[in-house]
């Protein structure tokens, strides 16, 4: 590990977080290896550095979120950045003010880092293209989340030492889901093997082409998997008629103690929040300490985000 | 006018079967006096000499959008006929999604009065089939015909009632007119912007399945086997619509069928990391199904070839994809970019030619896209071998979203005649 970390695969490449398609999986290790050393300094009483100091961070969020940005926040306080956040709700947008011009205004106040939070898929690809800072994507459409995907990689290394040859099941609302996707890239390129299970309306076509094996029902989906990855399902997809209601989604994909047991015997359940309890997960299961990893992966995604903006950041 | 002569010139005329190597004769009234191997000289006429190019009847576009009224800062008159010159078509039909649209006979006037102030070329304008484009009450078809409308589309919106598609098919075949349609259910194309698969789901991209245009299609043709009247399927993008058609045609049914430049020449695969100049209406698709629409003109299923011109300003492309404006350039690099097809073995020459120039006029009952003895002298003059690169600064429309930057291209438009006169050369 020592010799691998001398490695920087991040400094002279790229300057942006775009998604985890754009990474090398030396990359991905670099800003795993970096983040495992900021979660001692969290736990600590003292979690103040200077690697940021005089560094400006603002984070751009278009799109409302609370653990996302909140942890960002941190993590760029943490390091001692200067941290801005905007939440340009649908104000923008009233006003008729395009990305291109929000951004090239904000360009003007020399930022180093601008998070970015978008309901546009490639939102946060054409930003980099108009601005002269680090663009860190922290979530576009229903594209990518890769610092998502970082902090879960980094959870499950946390717990189970290594990926490389785990079986992971990421179950739910994939063809929505930016968290998804992001997740089947990383832990892919980490060397475990993923299973998707959703039913038919909520599975993207080509899916099988990203390198999963797709399946609709929880038993086959989750046999012998390490890691149970449950996506939230949004209320506005029963108004799309997606699907018929929410108890027959819970009925069948609802994870619950006797679903789990279609999986090995210690498996991890995981979550990028927010739950919705009684409709993808069973409420009693979202508390078990022995088996969710829902809070270490809030606390871990400080770390993580904070290795992303030290790395990228020049 | 005096009377031209261009010679020692390879004439490719599908409208009567030629290529051979000959002489071009032009009247005093712009008019083909003569053409062929066999054609005479004349003294007294001016000689153009043409050794190593290539002479074909001007290209007759049947899809194009022209910014006037309403949207001049995206195209005009003039700079889309200087467009369309350079790149060696005579004859276009112009959309009527205007601001306001062309759905009346005033609007009717105005435009042919601009189109002939301001444009070098034959425009054929088009009326919407209902008004204002909305797909509730159909325009009135026979006064618009007899003000000099050529054809009736909603563009790139799509009759969904039924009940009206029958009656604008019954009504319209009384009178003799065309029909064009833009095969899309709205509810499967609700919100999407690229074709269903892989590459949308790797962008993140609502997508759209190619059932959203086969079903518009099936149901259209249903229709029109009770009530047969002259109906154009304006742009296929799939192989399962060219099924539905192959289908249709065997069992009798009359309709024409065209694609664009762009379905033909790029995929889906084109469009990278969101470059939303490629963002199209109908989508590009996978690589089978370009491959089959080729197939489709070989097999004579696809009777046209458009350019499908549609100018954005850069602001309506510098957005998101999903927020971008749909539509690219074309009418310029539209010859260029089929003979790509020719150089690369996917068609022949004569086929090429033929969906561009004597098809289109043939559906359109105009007298274009041929240089038969009397025929008007539109004639576009090209170098069939000649490398270029697109560049977009060099095109001549005042939009610059081609979704062809930097492709290299073989085969060049060097002069284009418009009833004999000289209106570009390069």
């Amino acid at each position: 590990m020592a010799t691998e970390k001398k490695v920087t695969a991040i400094k002279n490449t790229p300057k942006h977080l775009l998604g985890i398609q754009n990474l090398s999986v030396l990359e991905a290790k670099e800003i795993l290896n970096e983040a495992k050393s900021f979660i001692k300094l969290n736990r600590g009483s003292s979690k103040k550095l200077d690697v940021l100091r005089g560094k400006t961070q603002i984070n751009l969020f278009f799109e409302p979120s609370t653990r996302t940005q909140s942890s960002f926040d941190l993590a760029g306080k943490r390091l001692g950045a200067d941290v801005m956040t905007i939440n340009m709700g649908n104000s923008a947008l009233k006003k008729g003010e395009t990305l291109i011009d929000t951004a090239m205004t904000l360009n003007a106040m020399h930022p180093d880092i601008i998070v970015i939070r978008h309901q546009d898929s490639g939102a946060p690809n054409l930003l980099s293209q108009k601005v002269n800072c680090t663009v860190i994507n922290a979530g576009d459409g229903r594209r990518e989340h890769p610092t998502q995907a970082l902090l879960d990689a980094l959870t499950i290394i946390n717990r189970k030492g290594n990926i490389e040859g785990l079986k992971i099941a990421i179950c739910g609302d994939i063809l929505h889901s930016r968290v998804a996707r992001s997740n089947i890239y990383l832990m892919n390129m980490l060397g475990a093997e993923v299973n998707v299970i959703a039913p038919k309306t909520l599975m993207p076509k080509g899916i099988d082409n990203l390198g999963v094996r797709s399946f609709t029902d929880m038993k086959k989906g989750l046999d012998g998997c390490d890691i149970v990855m449950m996506l939230r399902l949004q209320n506005e997809r029963m108004q799309g008629s997606f699907l018929p209601s929410k108890r027959e989604y819970y009925e069948f994909f609802g994870l619950t103690p006797e679903k789990l047991k279609f999986a090995k015997k210690d498996a991890l359940l995981m979550h990028p929040g927010p739950m919705n309890r009684g409709v993808e997960i069973d409420t009693k299961l979202a508390d078990d300490i022995n088996v969710s990893l829902v809070k270490e992966q809030v606390e871990l995604g400080v770390a993580v985000r904070m290795a992303c903006l030290k790395l990228y950041c020049k | 006018m005096k009377e031209k002569i261009l010679t020692n010139v390879r004439i490719i005329d599908p409208s009567q079967k030629m290529d051979e190597i000959g002489n071009i004769v032009i009247d005093e009234k712009g008019k083909i006096k003569s053409i062929g191997k066999k054609s005479g000289t004349s003294k007294s006429a001016e000689k153009i000499d043409l050794k190593g190019l290539v002479a074909i009847p001007g290209l007759v576009d049947m899809k194009a959008f022209v910014g006037e009224p309403g949207f001049e800062y995206k195209e005009n008159f003039r700079t889309l006929s200087q467009a369309a010159l350079a790149g060696g078509v005579t004859s276009i039909v112009t959309m009527p999604n205007t601001k306001p649209v062309i759905d009346n006979v005033s609007m009717v006037d105005f435009i042919i009065r601009r189109g002939r102030d301001k444009a070098k070329v034959n425009l054929f304008p088009c009326a919407s089939i209902t008004r204002q484009m909305e797909g509730n009450q159909m325009t009135e078809f026979g006064l618009l015909k007899a003000r000099g409308i050529i054809g009736f589309s909603d563009v790139n919106k799509t009759i969904q009632n039924s009940e009206l598609m029958s009656r604008i098919m019954n009504y319209a075949s009384d009178i003799d007119v065309l029909i064009m349609q833009h095969p899309e259910d709205y509810e499967l194309a609700k919100n999407s912007c690229i074709n269903q698969g892989e590459v949308a789901t790797r962008l993140g991209l609502q997508g759209v399945s190619d059932i959203a245009e086969k079903i518009i299609i099936e149901r259209d043709l249903s229709l029109l086997s009770e009530f047969p009247c002259r109906y154009h399927i304006n742009q296929i993008s799939s192989k399962n619509s060219l099924n539905v058609i192959k289908k249709n045609k065997s069992n009798g049914i009359k309709f024409s069928t065209g694609v664009s430049i762009n379905n033909l020449s790029l995929n889906q695969n084109d469009i990278g990391e969101f470059r939303t100049f490629l963002k199209l209406s109908p989508p590009l698709r996978s690589e089978e199904d370009r491959l089959s629409l080729i197939e489709g003109i070989k097999n004579d299923l696809i009777n046209v070839i458009v350019s499908d011109h549609i100018p954005e300003d850069e602001e309506s492309k510098r957005l998101p994809f999903a927020q971008a404006a749909t539509g690219s350039i074309g009418i310029e690099t539209l010859l260029s970019l089929s003979l790509e097809l020719y150089h690369n073995e996917s068609l022949p020459l004569e086929k090429i030619i033929k969906c561009l120039t004597i098809n289109p006029a043939k559906i359109l009952k105009i007298d274009k896209g041929s240089l038969k003895e009397g025929s008007d002298a539109d004639i576009c003059i090209f170098d069939l071998e000649k490398p270029w690169v697109v560049k977009a600064e060099e095109l001549k429309s005042k939009s610059k979203n081609t979704a062809i930057e930097n492709r290299k291209l073989q085969g060049k438009v060097k002069m284009t005649l418009l009833q004999g006169e000289v209106v570009y050369s390069n």
